[in-house]
């Protein structure tokens, strides 16, 4: 199965990076841009019996591994 | 015998690949049959420019390169010294100019990557880093991007492989501007016994491949990337940039270093450039053996590897030893312990060829002895260019002299040549492995040396790099002299001794009479100053086809002295460390302003001959300050450089590692035009501060090195006048430092997240 | 004895030996991250900087999961002496040993530079070598060191009083100038709420020598030393 994780910053949580790029967007004259928040994509191949199975075990992995809850949340964005 | 999706060899796909028809014709002499495609593959990469030296190795020959401390010239993957107590510093420049233009973060990471495979290789504790930098002007934002990017790959790299990065150069000039330079230098220690070579032998031997997989990376990277000039199609070339990972290697070093230890291996390269091809026959080439090796063996990232691409890709962070027959198990067992894959992918033979299977059928067959001795070694044509004399003149009368000294001091420290580079080496872990005396900041790194077990010893090795290319360009001869002699300079300003040289020579396209002149004449001024000083030049690396649209940089050879303080903690600094201490000038001040900083920021002229270089004043101020900081009178040394004596003073009062500033009053005689006096850059002169003027003096005088005392450190400003107290320059050292601190970072404020200043 | 947990790609870890053996004089080995059990006799646990795993994912995201942090955690749990510097802090919060998360610095940038820390309190295992209010040099490097941790939290550590270490100015102000990273309330060092585990970015065995980044950070190391000797006279 072929399952699509992401993980984004807390909405409280100070994003330096996502700052700079939005200032970047700024001087490459994207001025619309008010706001860009950056987070972290995964493309994750896994066995398992059923996409419920599935779900359960990647909340669990994001859970421990692909997040720190302190800051982040993360999606389940597709199982296949 | 190849696969059938290989294409047809003939001439029009070699000269594809680089080789000349007189090149290709011999591969057909040698192989007495057409090369398959990977052969002419490995042809090509071995006998590029980056490979084979083939314009330079010439020049090279005349360099010298043997003396009573080397331990391993040039031929190896570094040279290699002795310091004493049983213990070796092996060390290297290399240059990635091209890749780091091309993918700044990655090119300078790879860099930075493969200089330390190429220390540890030889069995050294890669210990301490320099890195020479050269953008175009930071009003560029292209080169405010590069700049960015090729710092955040040398700390991104560097920093986590756990070596220390103690110092280096940041230049900006517009003959960069097409084309950036990236110059990484590694020292290692190793027990002076225990230094491992490339050499593939003992017949039947395991050859064993470690670490990272092979993957489609940089393909033809360092031939053709290395050996091809810009253009606006540049952008097409970016999939042949390798992309680096400091933890793999990180693993490698330690797995490497814990290997050599034993006695499993006797033989041992890095996949650097052209991979796993050259790695190969240099090993087999310098112990006259063969290797028959088996591609399906090798760990690759991507299933559809063709043995063409397997035998060039230039995946980094790849080891190719040689084992004792029987250790294999042992041998893969280390590597397995730190992550790493390791697997037997050949033997030793006796054939004297490299025989290369891959799905049963043999894609390469040649013998090694051929291709290695029979390297293409070119006598290009060189010529002084035309314009050579109309550069070198300049009439000193000619120059309107400057109005405004004061103002002249503060544009000179705003510049972000002379300005603090803080910006640049803060990014960088200056302390890791706990050695780092001197810190980047001053004019040569020092470090404390401990033996392989870790315990200290009381030496230490200092370390500087340098080059001034305005100078090699209007005289590559002098400037290369120049950039010795200041190298050593710097290393004697903390007390060591000069022992020997690294260098890289970076320039343009050696097929131009008028570049291959510059290279000529730098090789010379090399070897001489280099003999001078009786400091060997052990390893090297050569970069050229350096332009851009047919506009070279200018000739830059950077030149990384190493020398040796018997005593570490009896060392100076280069600045004043306290009030109440007398300020001596040693050295001569003549009316050289050609070449100067100042001529080319305030009268926008780079014209002139560069300052004259008297290795043997050199040679005695070298001894002079050795001797007077072991004895400890004097205690802070700087070189007096770009922006000549009033940066050189200004530097000195505020670029204390804890912050502190101190004030200095200075009186000159004025002899010679004013602004000559202050910002000209004769060669030769140190600034010393010293509670015993006389002694420095005295000292001085028995040497015959010119000395004069000209003022005493204290109080909150720098103020220099001249001997009939007309005051030419008096500002608050705060007003100055502010100046000088914010020069790069001022100029980088695009985007706030890149802002200096914490 | 003291236990200096060696993860690859941990870069201190000779340095901290270096210091605990060479200068301090303890007994001190490297223990693998593969080990499961740390030795019989180990009094101290010291966690080393660098870049564990690459510092890929997040930092110390992946140390945690080690086969040693388990025996590292149950050794904490019995009041053992747990120390992380830089990577090692990072590794403590994300096992949950030590409250809050470091996130990226606030300029982005990697900081390599000596820093001023003042000691909050000198009546702890860490810093009974130190006076309250004493302003100590030690050098930081690190790309993420801001200290974070929700409001409720930080709330905590303050009244608890579990910051051990602050930024400050060369007079021993803590003022927004002298906060490096970006880190909250300036922490550059905090203890668990049973004061048996400190987490700290500066790096003290990069200052034990003089000449050498100075001494600054045997204090800290020293205090460490002489909880464990006392302990075991105890």
């Amino acid at each position: 199965m072929k399952a699509t994780i992401c993980v984004t910053l807390k909405p409280d949580v100070l994003d330096p990076q996502g700052q700079a790029i939005q200032k970047a967007c700024g001087t490459l004259g994207y001025g619309q841009v008010s706001q860009v928040r950056q987070g972290k994509f995964f493309e994750i191949d896994l066995d398992a019996p059923n996409p419920e199975a599935a779900k359960r075990l990647l909340g669990e992995i994001a859970e421990k591994l692909l997040s720190n809850r302190i800051i982040e949340n993360y999606r389940i964005l597709s199982i296949e | 015998m190849t696969e059938c999706k290989d294409p047809m060899v003939d001439l029009e796909l070699a000269r594809a690949h680089g080789l000349t028809d007189g090149e290709y014709a011999l591969i057909l002499e040698i192989l007495g049959r057409t090369p398959t495609y990977p052969e002419l593959g490995i042809f090509s990469v071995m006998w590029s420019e980056h490979c084979s030296y083939k314009s330079s190795k010439v020049h090279l020959k005349t360099l010298p390169t043997t003396g009573k401390v080397v331990l391993q010239g040039p031929g190896e993957n570094a040279g290699a010294i002795d310091i004493g107590e049983g213990l070796a510093a092996v060390f290297k420049i290399e240059s990635h100019n091209h890749p780091s233009f091309i993918s700044p973060v990655q090119g300078a990471a790879t860099g930075v990557g493969g200089i330390l495979r190429d220390i540890f290789t030889m069995g050294a504790r890669p210990t301490a880093s320099l890195d020479s930098i050269r953008f175009g002007p930071l009003e560029d934002p292209k080169h405010r991007y590069l700049l960015h990017g090729v710092v955040e790959g040398i700390g991104g790299y560097g920093n986590p492989v756990g070596v220390a990065t103690v110092g280096g150069e940041t230049q900006f000039h517009e003959c960069y501007r097409g084309n950036i330079l990236v110059n990484a230098f590694n020292l290692g220690i190793v027990d002076a016994d225990r230094i491992f070579r490339a050499k593939a032998v003992g017949i039947g031997n395991p050859v064993i491949y470690a670490g990272s997989k092979t993957g489609r990376d940089g393909i033809h990277g360092a031939s053709l990337l290395a050996s091809a000039e810009f253009d606006e199609k540049t952008d097409e070339k970016l999939p042949t940039v390798q992309v680096g990972d400091p933890f793999t290697e990180k693993c490698l070093i330690e797995a490497c270093l814990e290997l050599m230890a034993t006695d499993f291996i006797v033989g041992i390269q890095d996949m650097g450039a052209a991979g796993l091809t050259s790695s190969s026959f240099e090993m087999a080439s310098s112990a006259g053996t063969g290797i028959e090796m088996d591609l399906d063996r090798i760990p690759t990232r991507a299933a559809d590897l063709t043995p063409y691409e397997m035998l060039l890709s230039e995946s980094q962070e790849r080891m190719l030893m040689v084992a004792k027959a029987g250790c294999e198990a042992e041998v893969c067992k280390i590597f397995e312990r730190w992550g790493l894959d390791a697997v037997v992918v050949g033997r030793v033979t006796d054939t004297g060829r490299m025989v290369i299977r891959s799905r049963d059928e043999i894609v390469v067959d040649i013998p090694v002895d051929p291709v290695a001795d029979n390297s293409p070694e070119l006598k290009r044509p060189y010529a002084r260019p035309a314009e050579q004399d109309q550069r070198q003149t300049l009439t000193l009368e000619s120059v309107a002299p400057e109005q405004d000294l004061q103002g002249a001091l503060e544009a000179l420290l705003d510049s972000p040549n002379l300005g603090s580079k803080e910006w640049v080496y803060r990014q960088y872990d200056q302390r890791v492995q706990g050695n780092t005396v001197l810190a980047p900041g001053g004019d040569a790194a020092l470090i404390r040396i401990k033996h392989t077990d870790g315990t200290p010893t009381s030496h230490g090795l200092a370390m500087a790099v340098d080059c001034n290319p305005r100078w090699c360009f209007l005289d590559p001869y002098t400037g290369t002299l120049a950039a010795v002699a200041e190298a050593a300079r710097n290393v004697a300003c903390t007390g060591a001794r000069p022992l020997a040289v690294t260098n890289c020579l970076n320039f343009g396209n050696p097929e131009k009479p008028d570049v291959m002149w510059q290279l000529v004449e730098s090789i010379r001024g090399l070897g001489d100053a280099c003999k001078a000083f009786d400091t060997p030049v052990i390893s090297g690396n050569v970069s050229l086809y350096n332009e851009t649209a047919g506009r070279a940089i200018y000739p830059t050879p950077t030149v990384v002295m190493v020398g040796r303080l018997d005593d570490w903690g009896q060392h100076a600094v280069s600045y004043f460390p306290s009030a109440d201490l007398s300020i001596v000038l040693l050295g001569a001040t003549r009316e050289e302003l050609a070449g100067s900083e100042w001529l080319a920021l305030r009268r926008g002229i780079e014209a002139g001959m560069p300052p004259v270089v008297d290795l043997a004043h050199e040679r005695r101020l070298q001894d002079l300050l050795c001797e007077g900081i072991a004895k400890g009178t004097i205690r802070a040394a700087h070189d007096v450089s770009d922006g000549g004596l009033a940066v050189a003073l200004t530097e000195m009062c505020f670029t204390a590692p804890d912050g502190r500033s101190v004030g200095a009053s200075v009186r000159l005689a004025a002899t010679l035009r004013v602004d000559a006096l202050l910002f000209g850059e004769s060669t030769g002169r140190v600034l010393v501060a010293t509670t015993n003027p006389e002694a420095v003096l005295r000292a001085a005088n028995a040497c015959s090195v010119p000395a004069q005392t000209i003022g005493k450190t204290g109080g909150e400003r720098l103020r220099i006048e001249s001997a009939d107290t007309e005051v030419w320059i008096d500002a608050s050292v705060k007003h100055l430092k502010k100046i000088w601190e914010r020069a790069i970072p001022r100029r980088l404020s695009d985007g706030g997240a890149h802002e200096g200043g914490a | 004895m003291i236990a200096v947990i060696q993860f690859p790609g941990s870069n201190d870890d000779r340095d901290m030996l270096f210091a605990m053996k060479t200068i301090l004089g303890a007994e001190a080995s490297l223990i693998w991250h593969q080990e499961t059990v740390l030795p019989a006799k180990t009094e101290i646990v010291l966690l080393p900087g660098g870049f564990s795993y690459g510092d890929y994912l997040r930092c110390g995201a992946m140390a945690r999961f080690s086969p040693v942090m388990g025996a590292v955690q149950r050794f904490a749990d019995a009041g053992g002496f747990v120390l992380g510097t830089c990577n090692g802090f990072q590794v403590l919060c994300e096992s949950g040993l030590l409250p809050g998360i470091l996130l990226r610095n606030r300029k982005l940038h990697f900081l390599c530079q000596n820093t001023a820390v003042r000691v909050e309190r000198s009546d702890t295992i860490f810093t009974s070598r130190t006076k309250p209010g004493e302003v100590l040099w030690i050098p930081i490097k690190h790309g993420e060191g801001a200290y974070y941790a929700d409001t409720k939290q930080m709330q905590r550590l303050e009244d608890n009083g579990q910051i051990l270490l602050r930024y400050c100015d060369a007079e021993g102000s803590v003022t927004e100038d002298a906060n490096p990273n970006g880190s909250l309330h300036n922490i550059a060092g905090i203890v668990n709420e049973r004061g048996n585990v400190f987490g700290l970015m500066p790096h003290p065995e990069h200052a034990v020598e003089e000449g050498i980044g100075g001494t600054d950070g045997l204090k800290i190391l020293g205090s460490l030393l002489d909880a464990a000797l006392a302990r075991r006279k105890a």
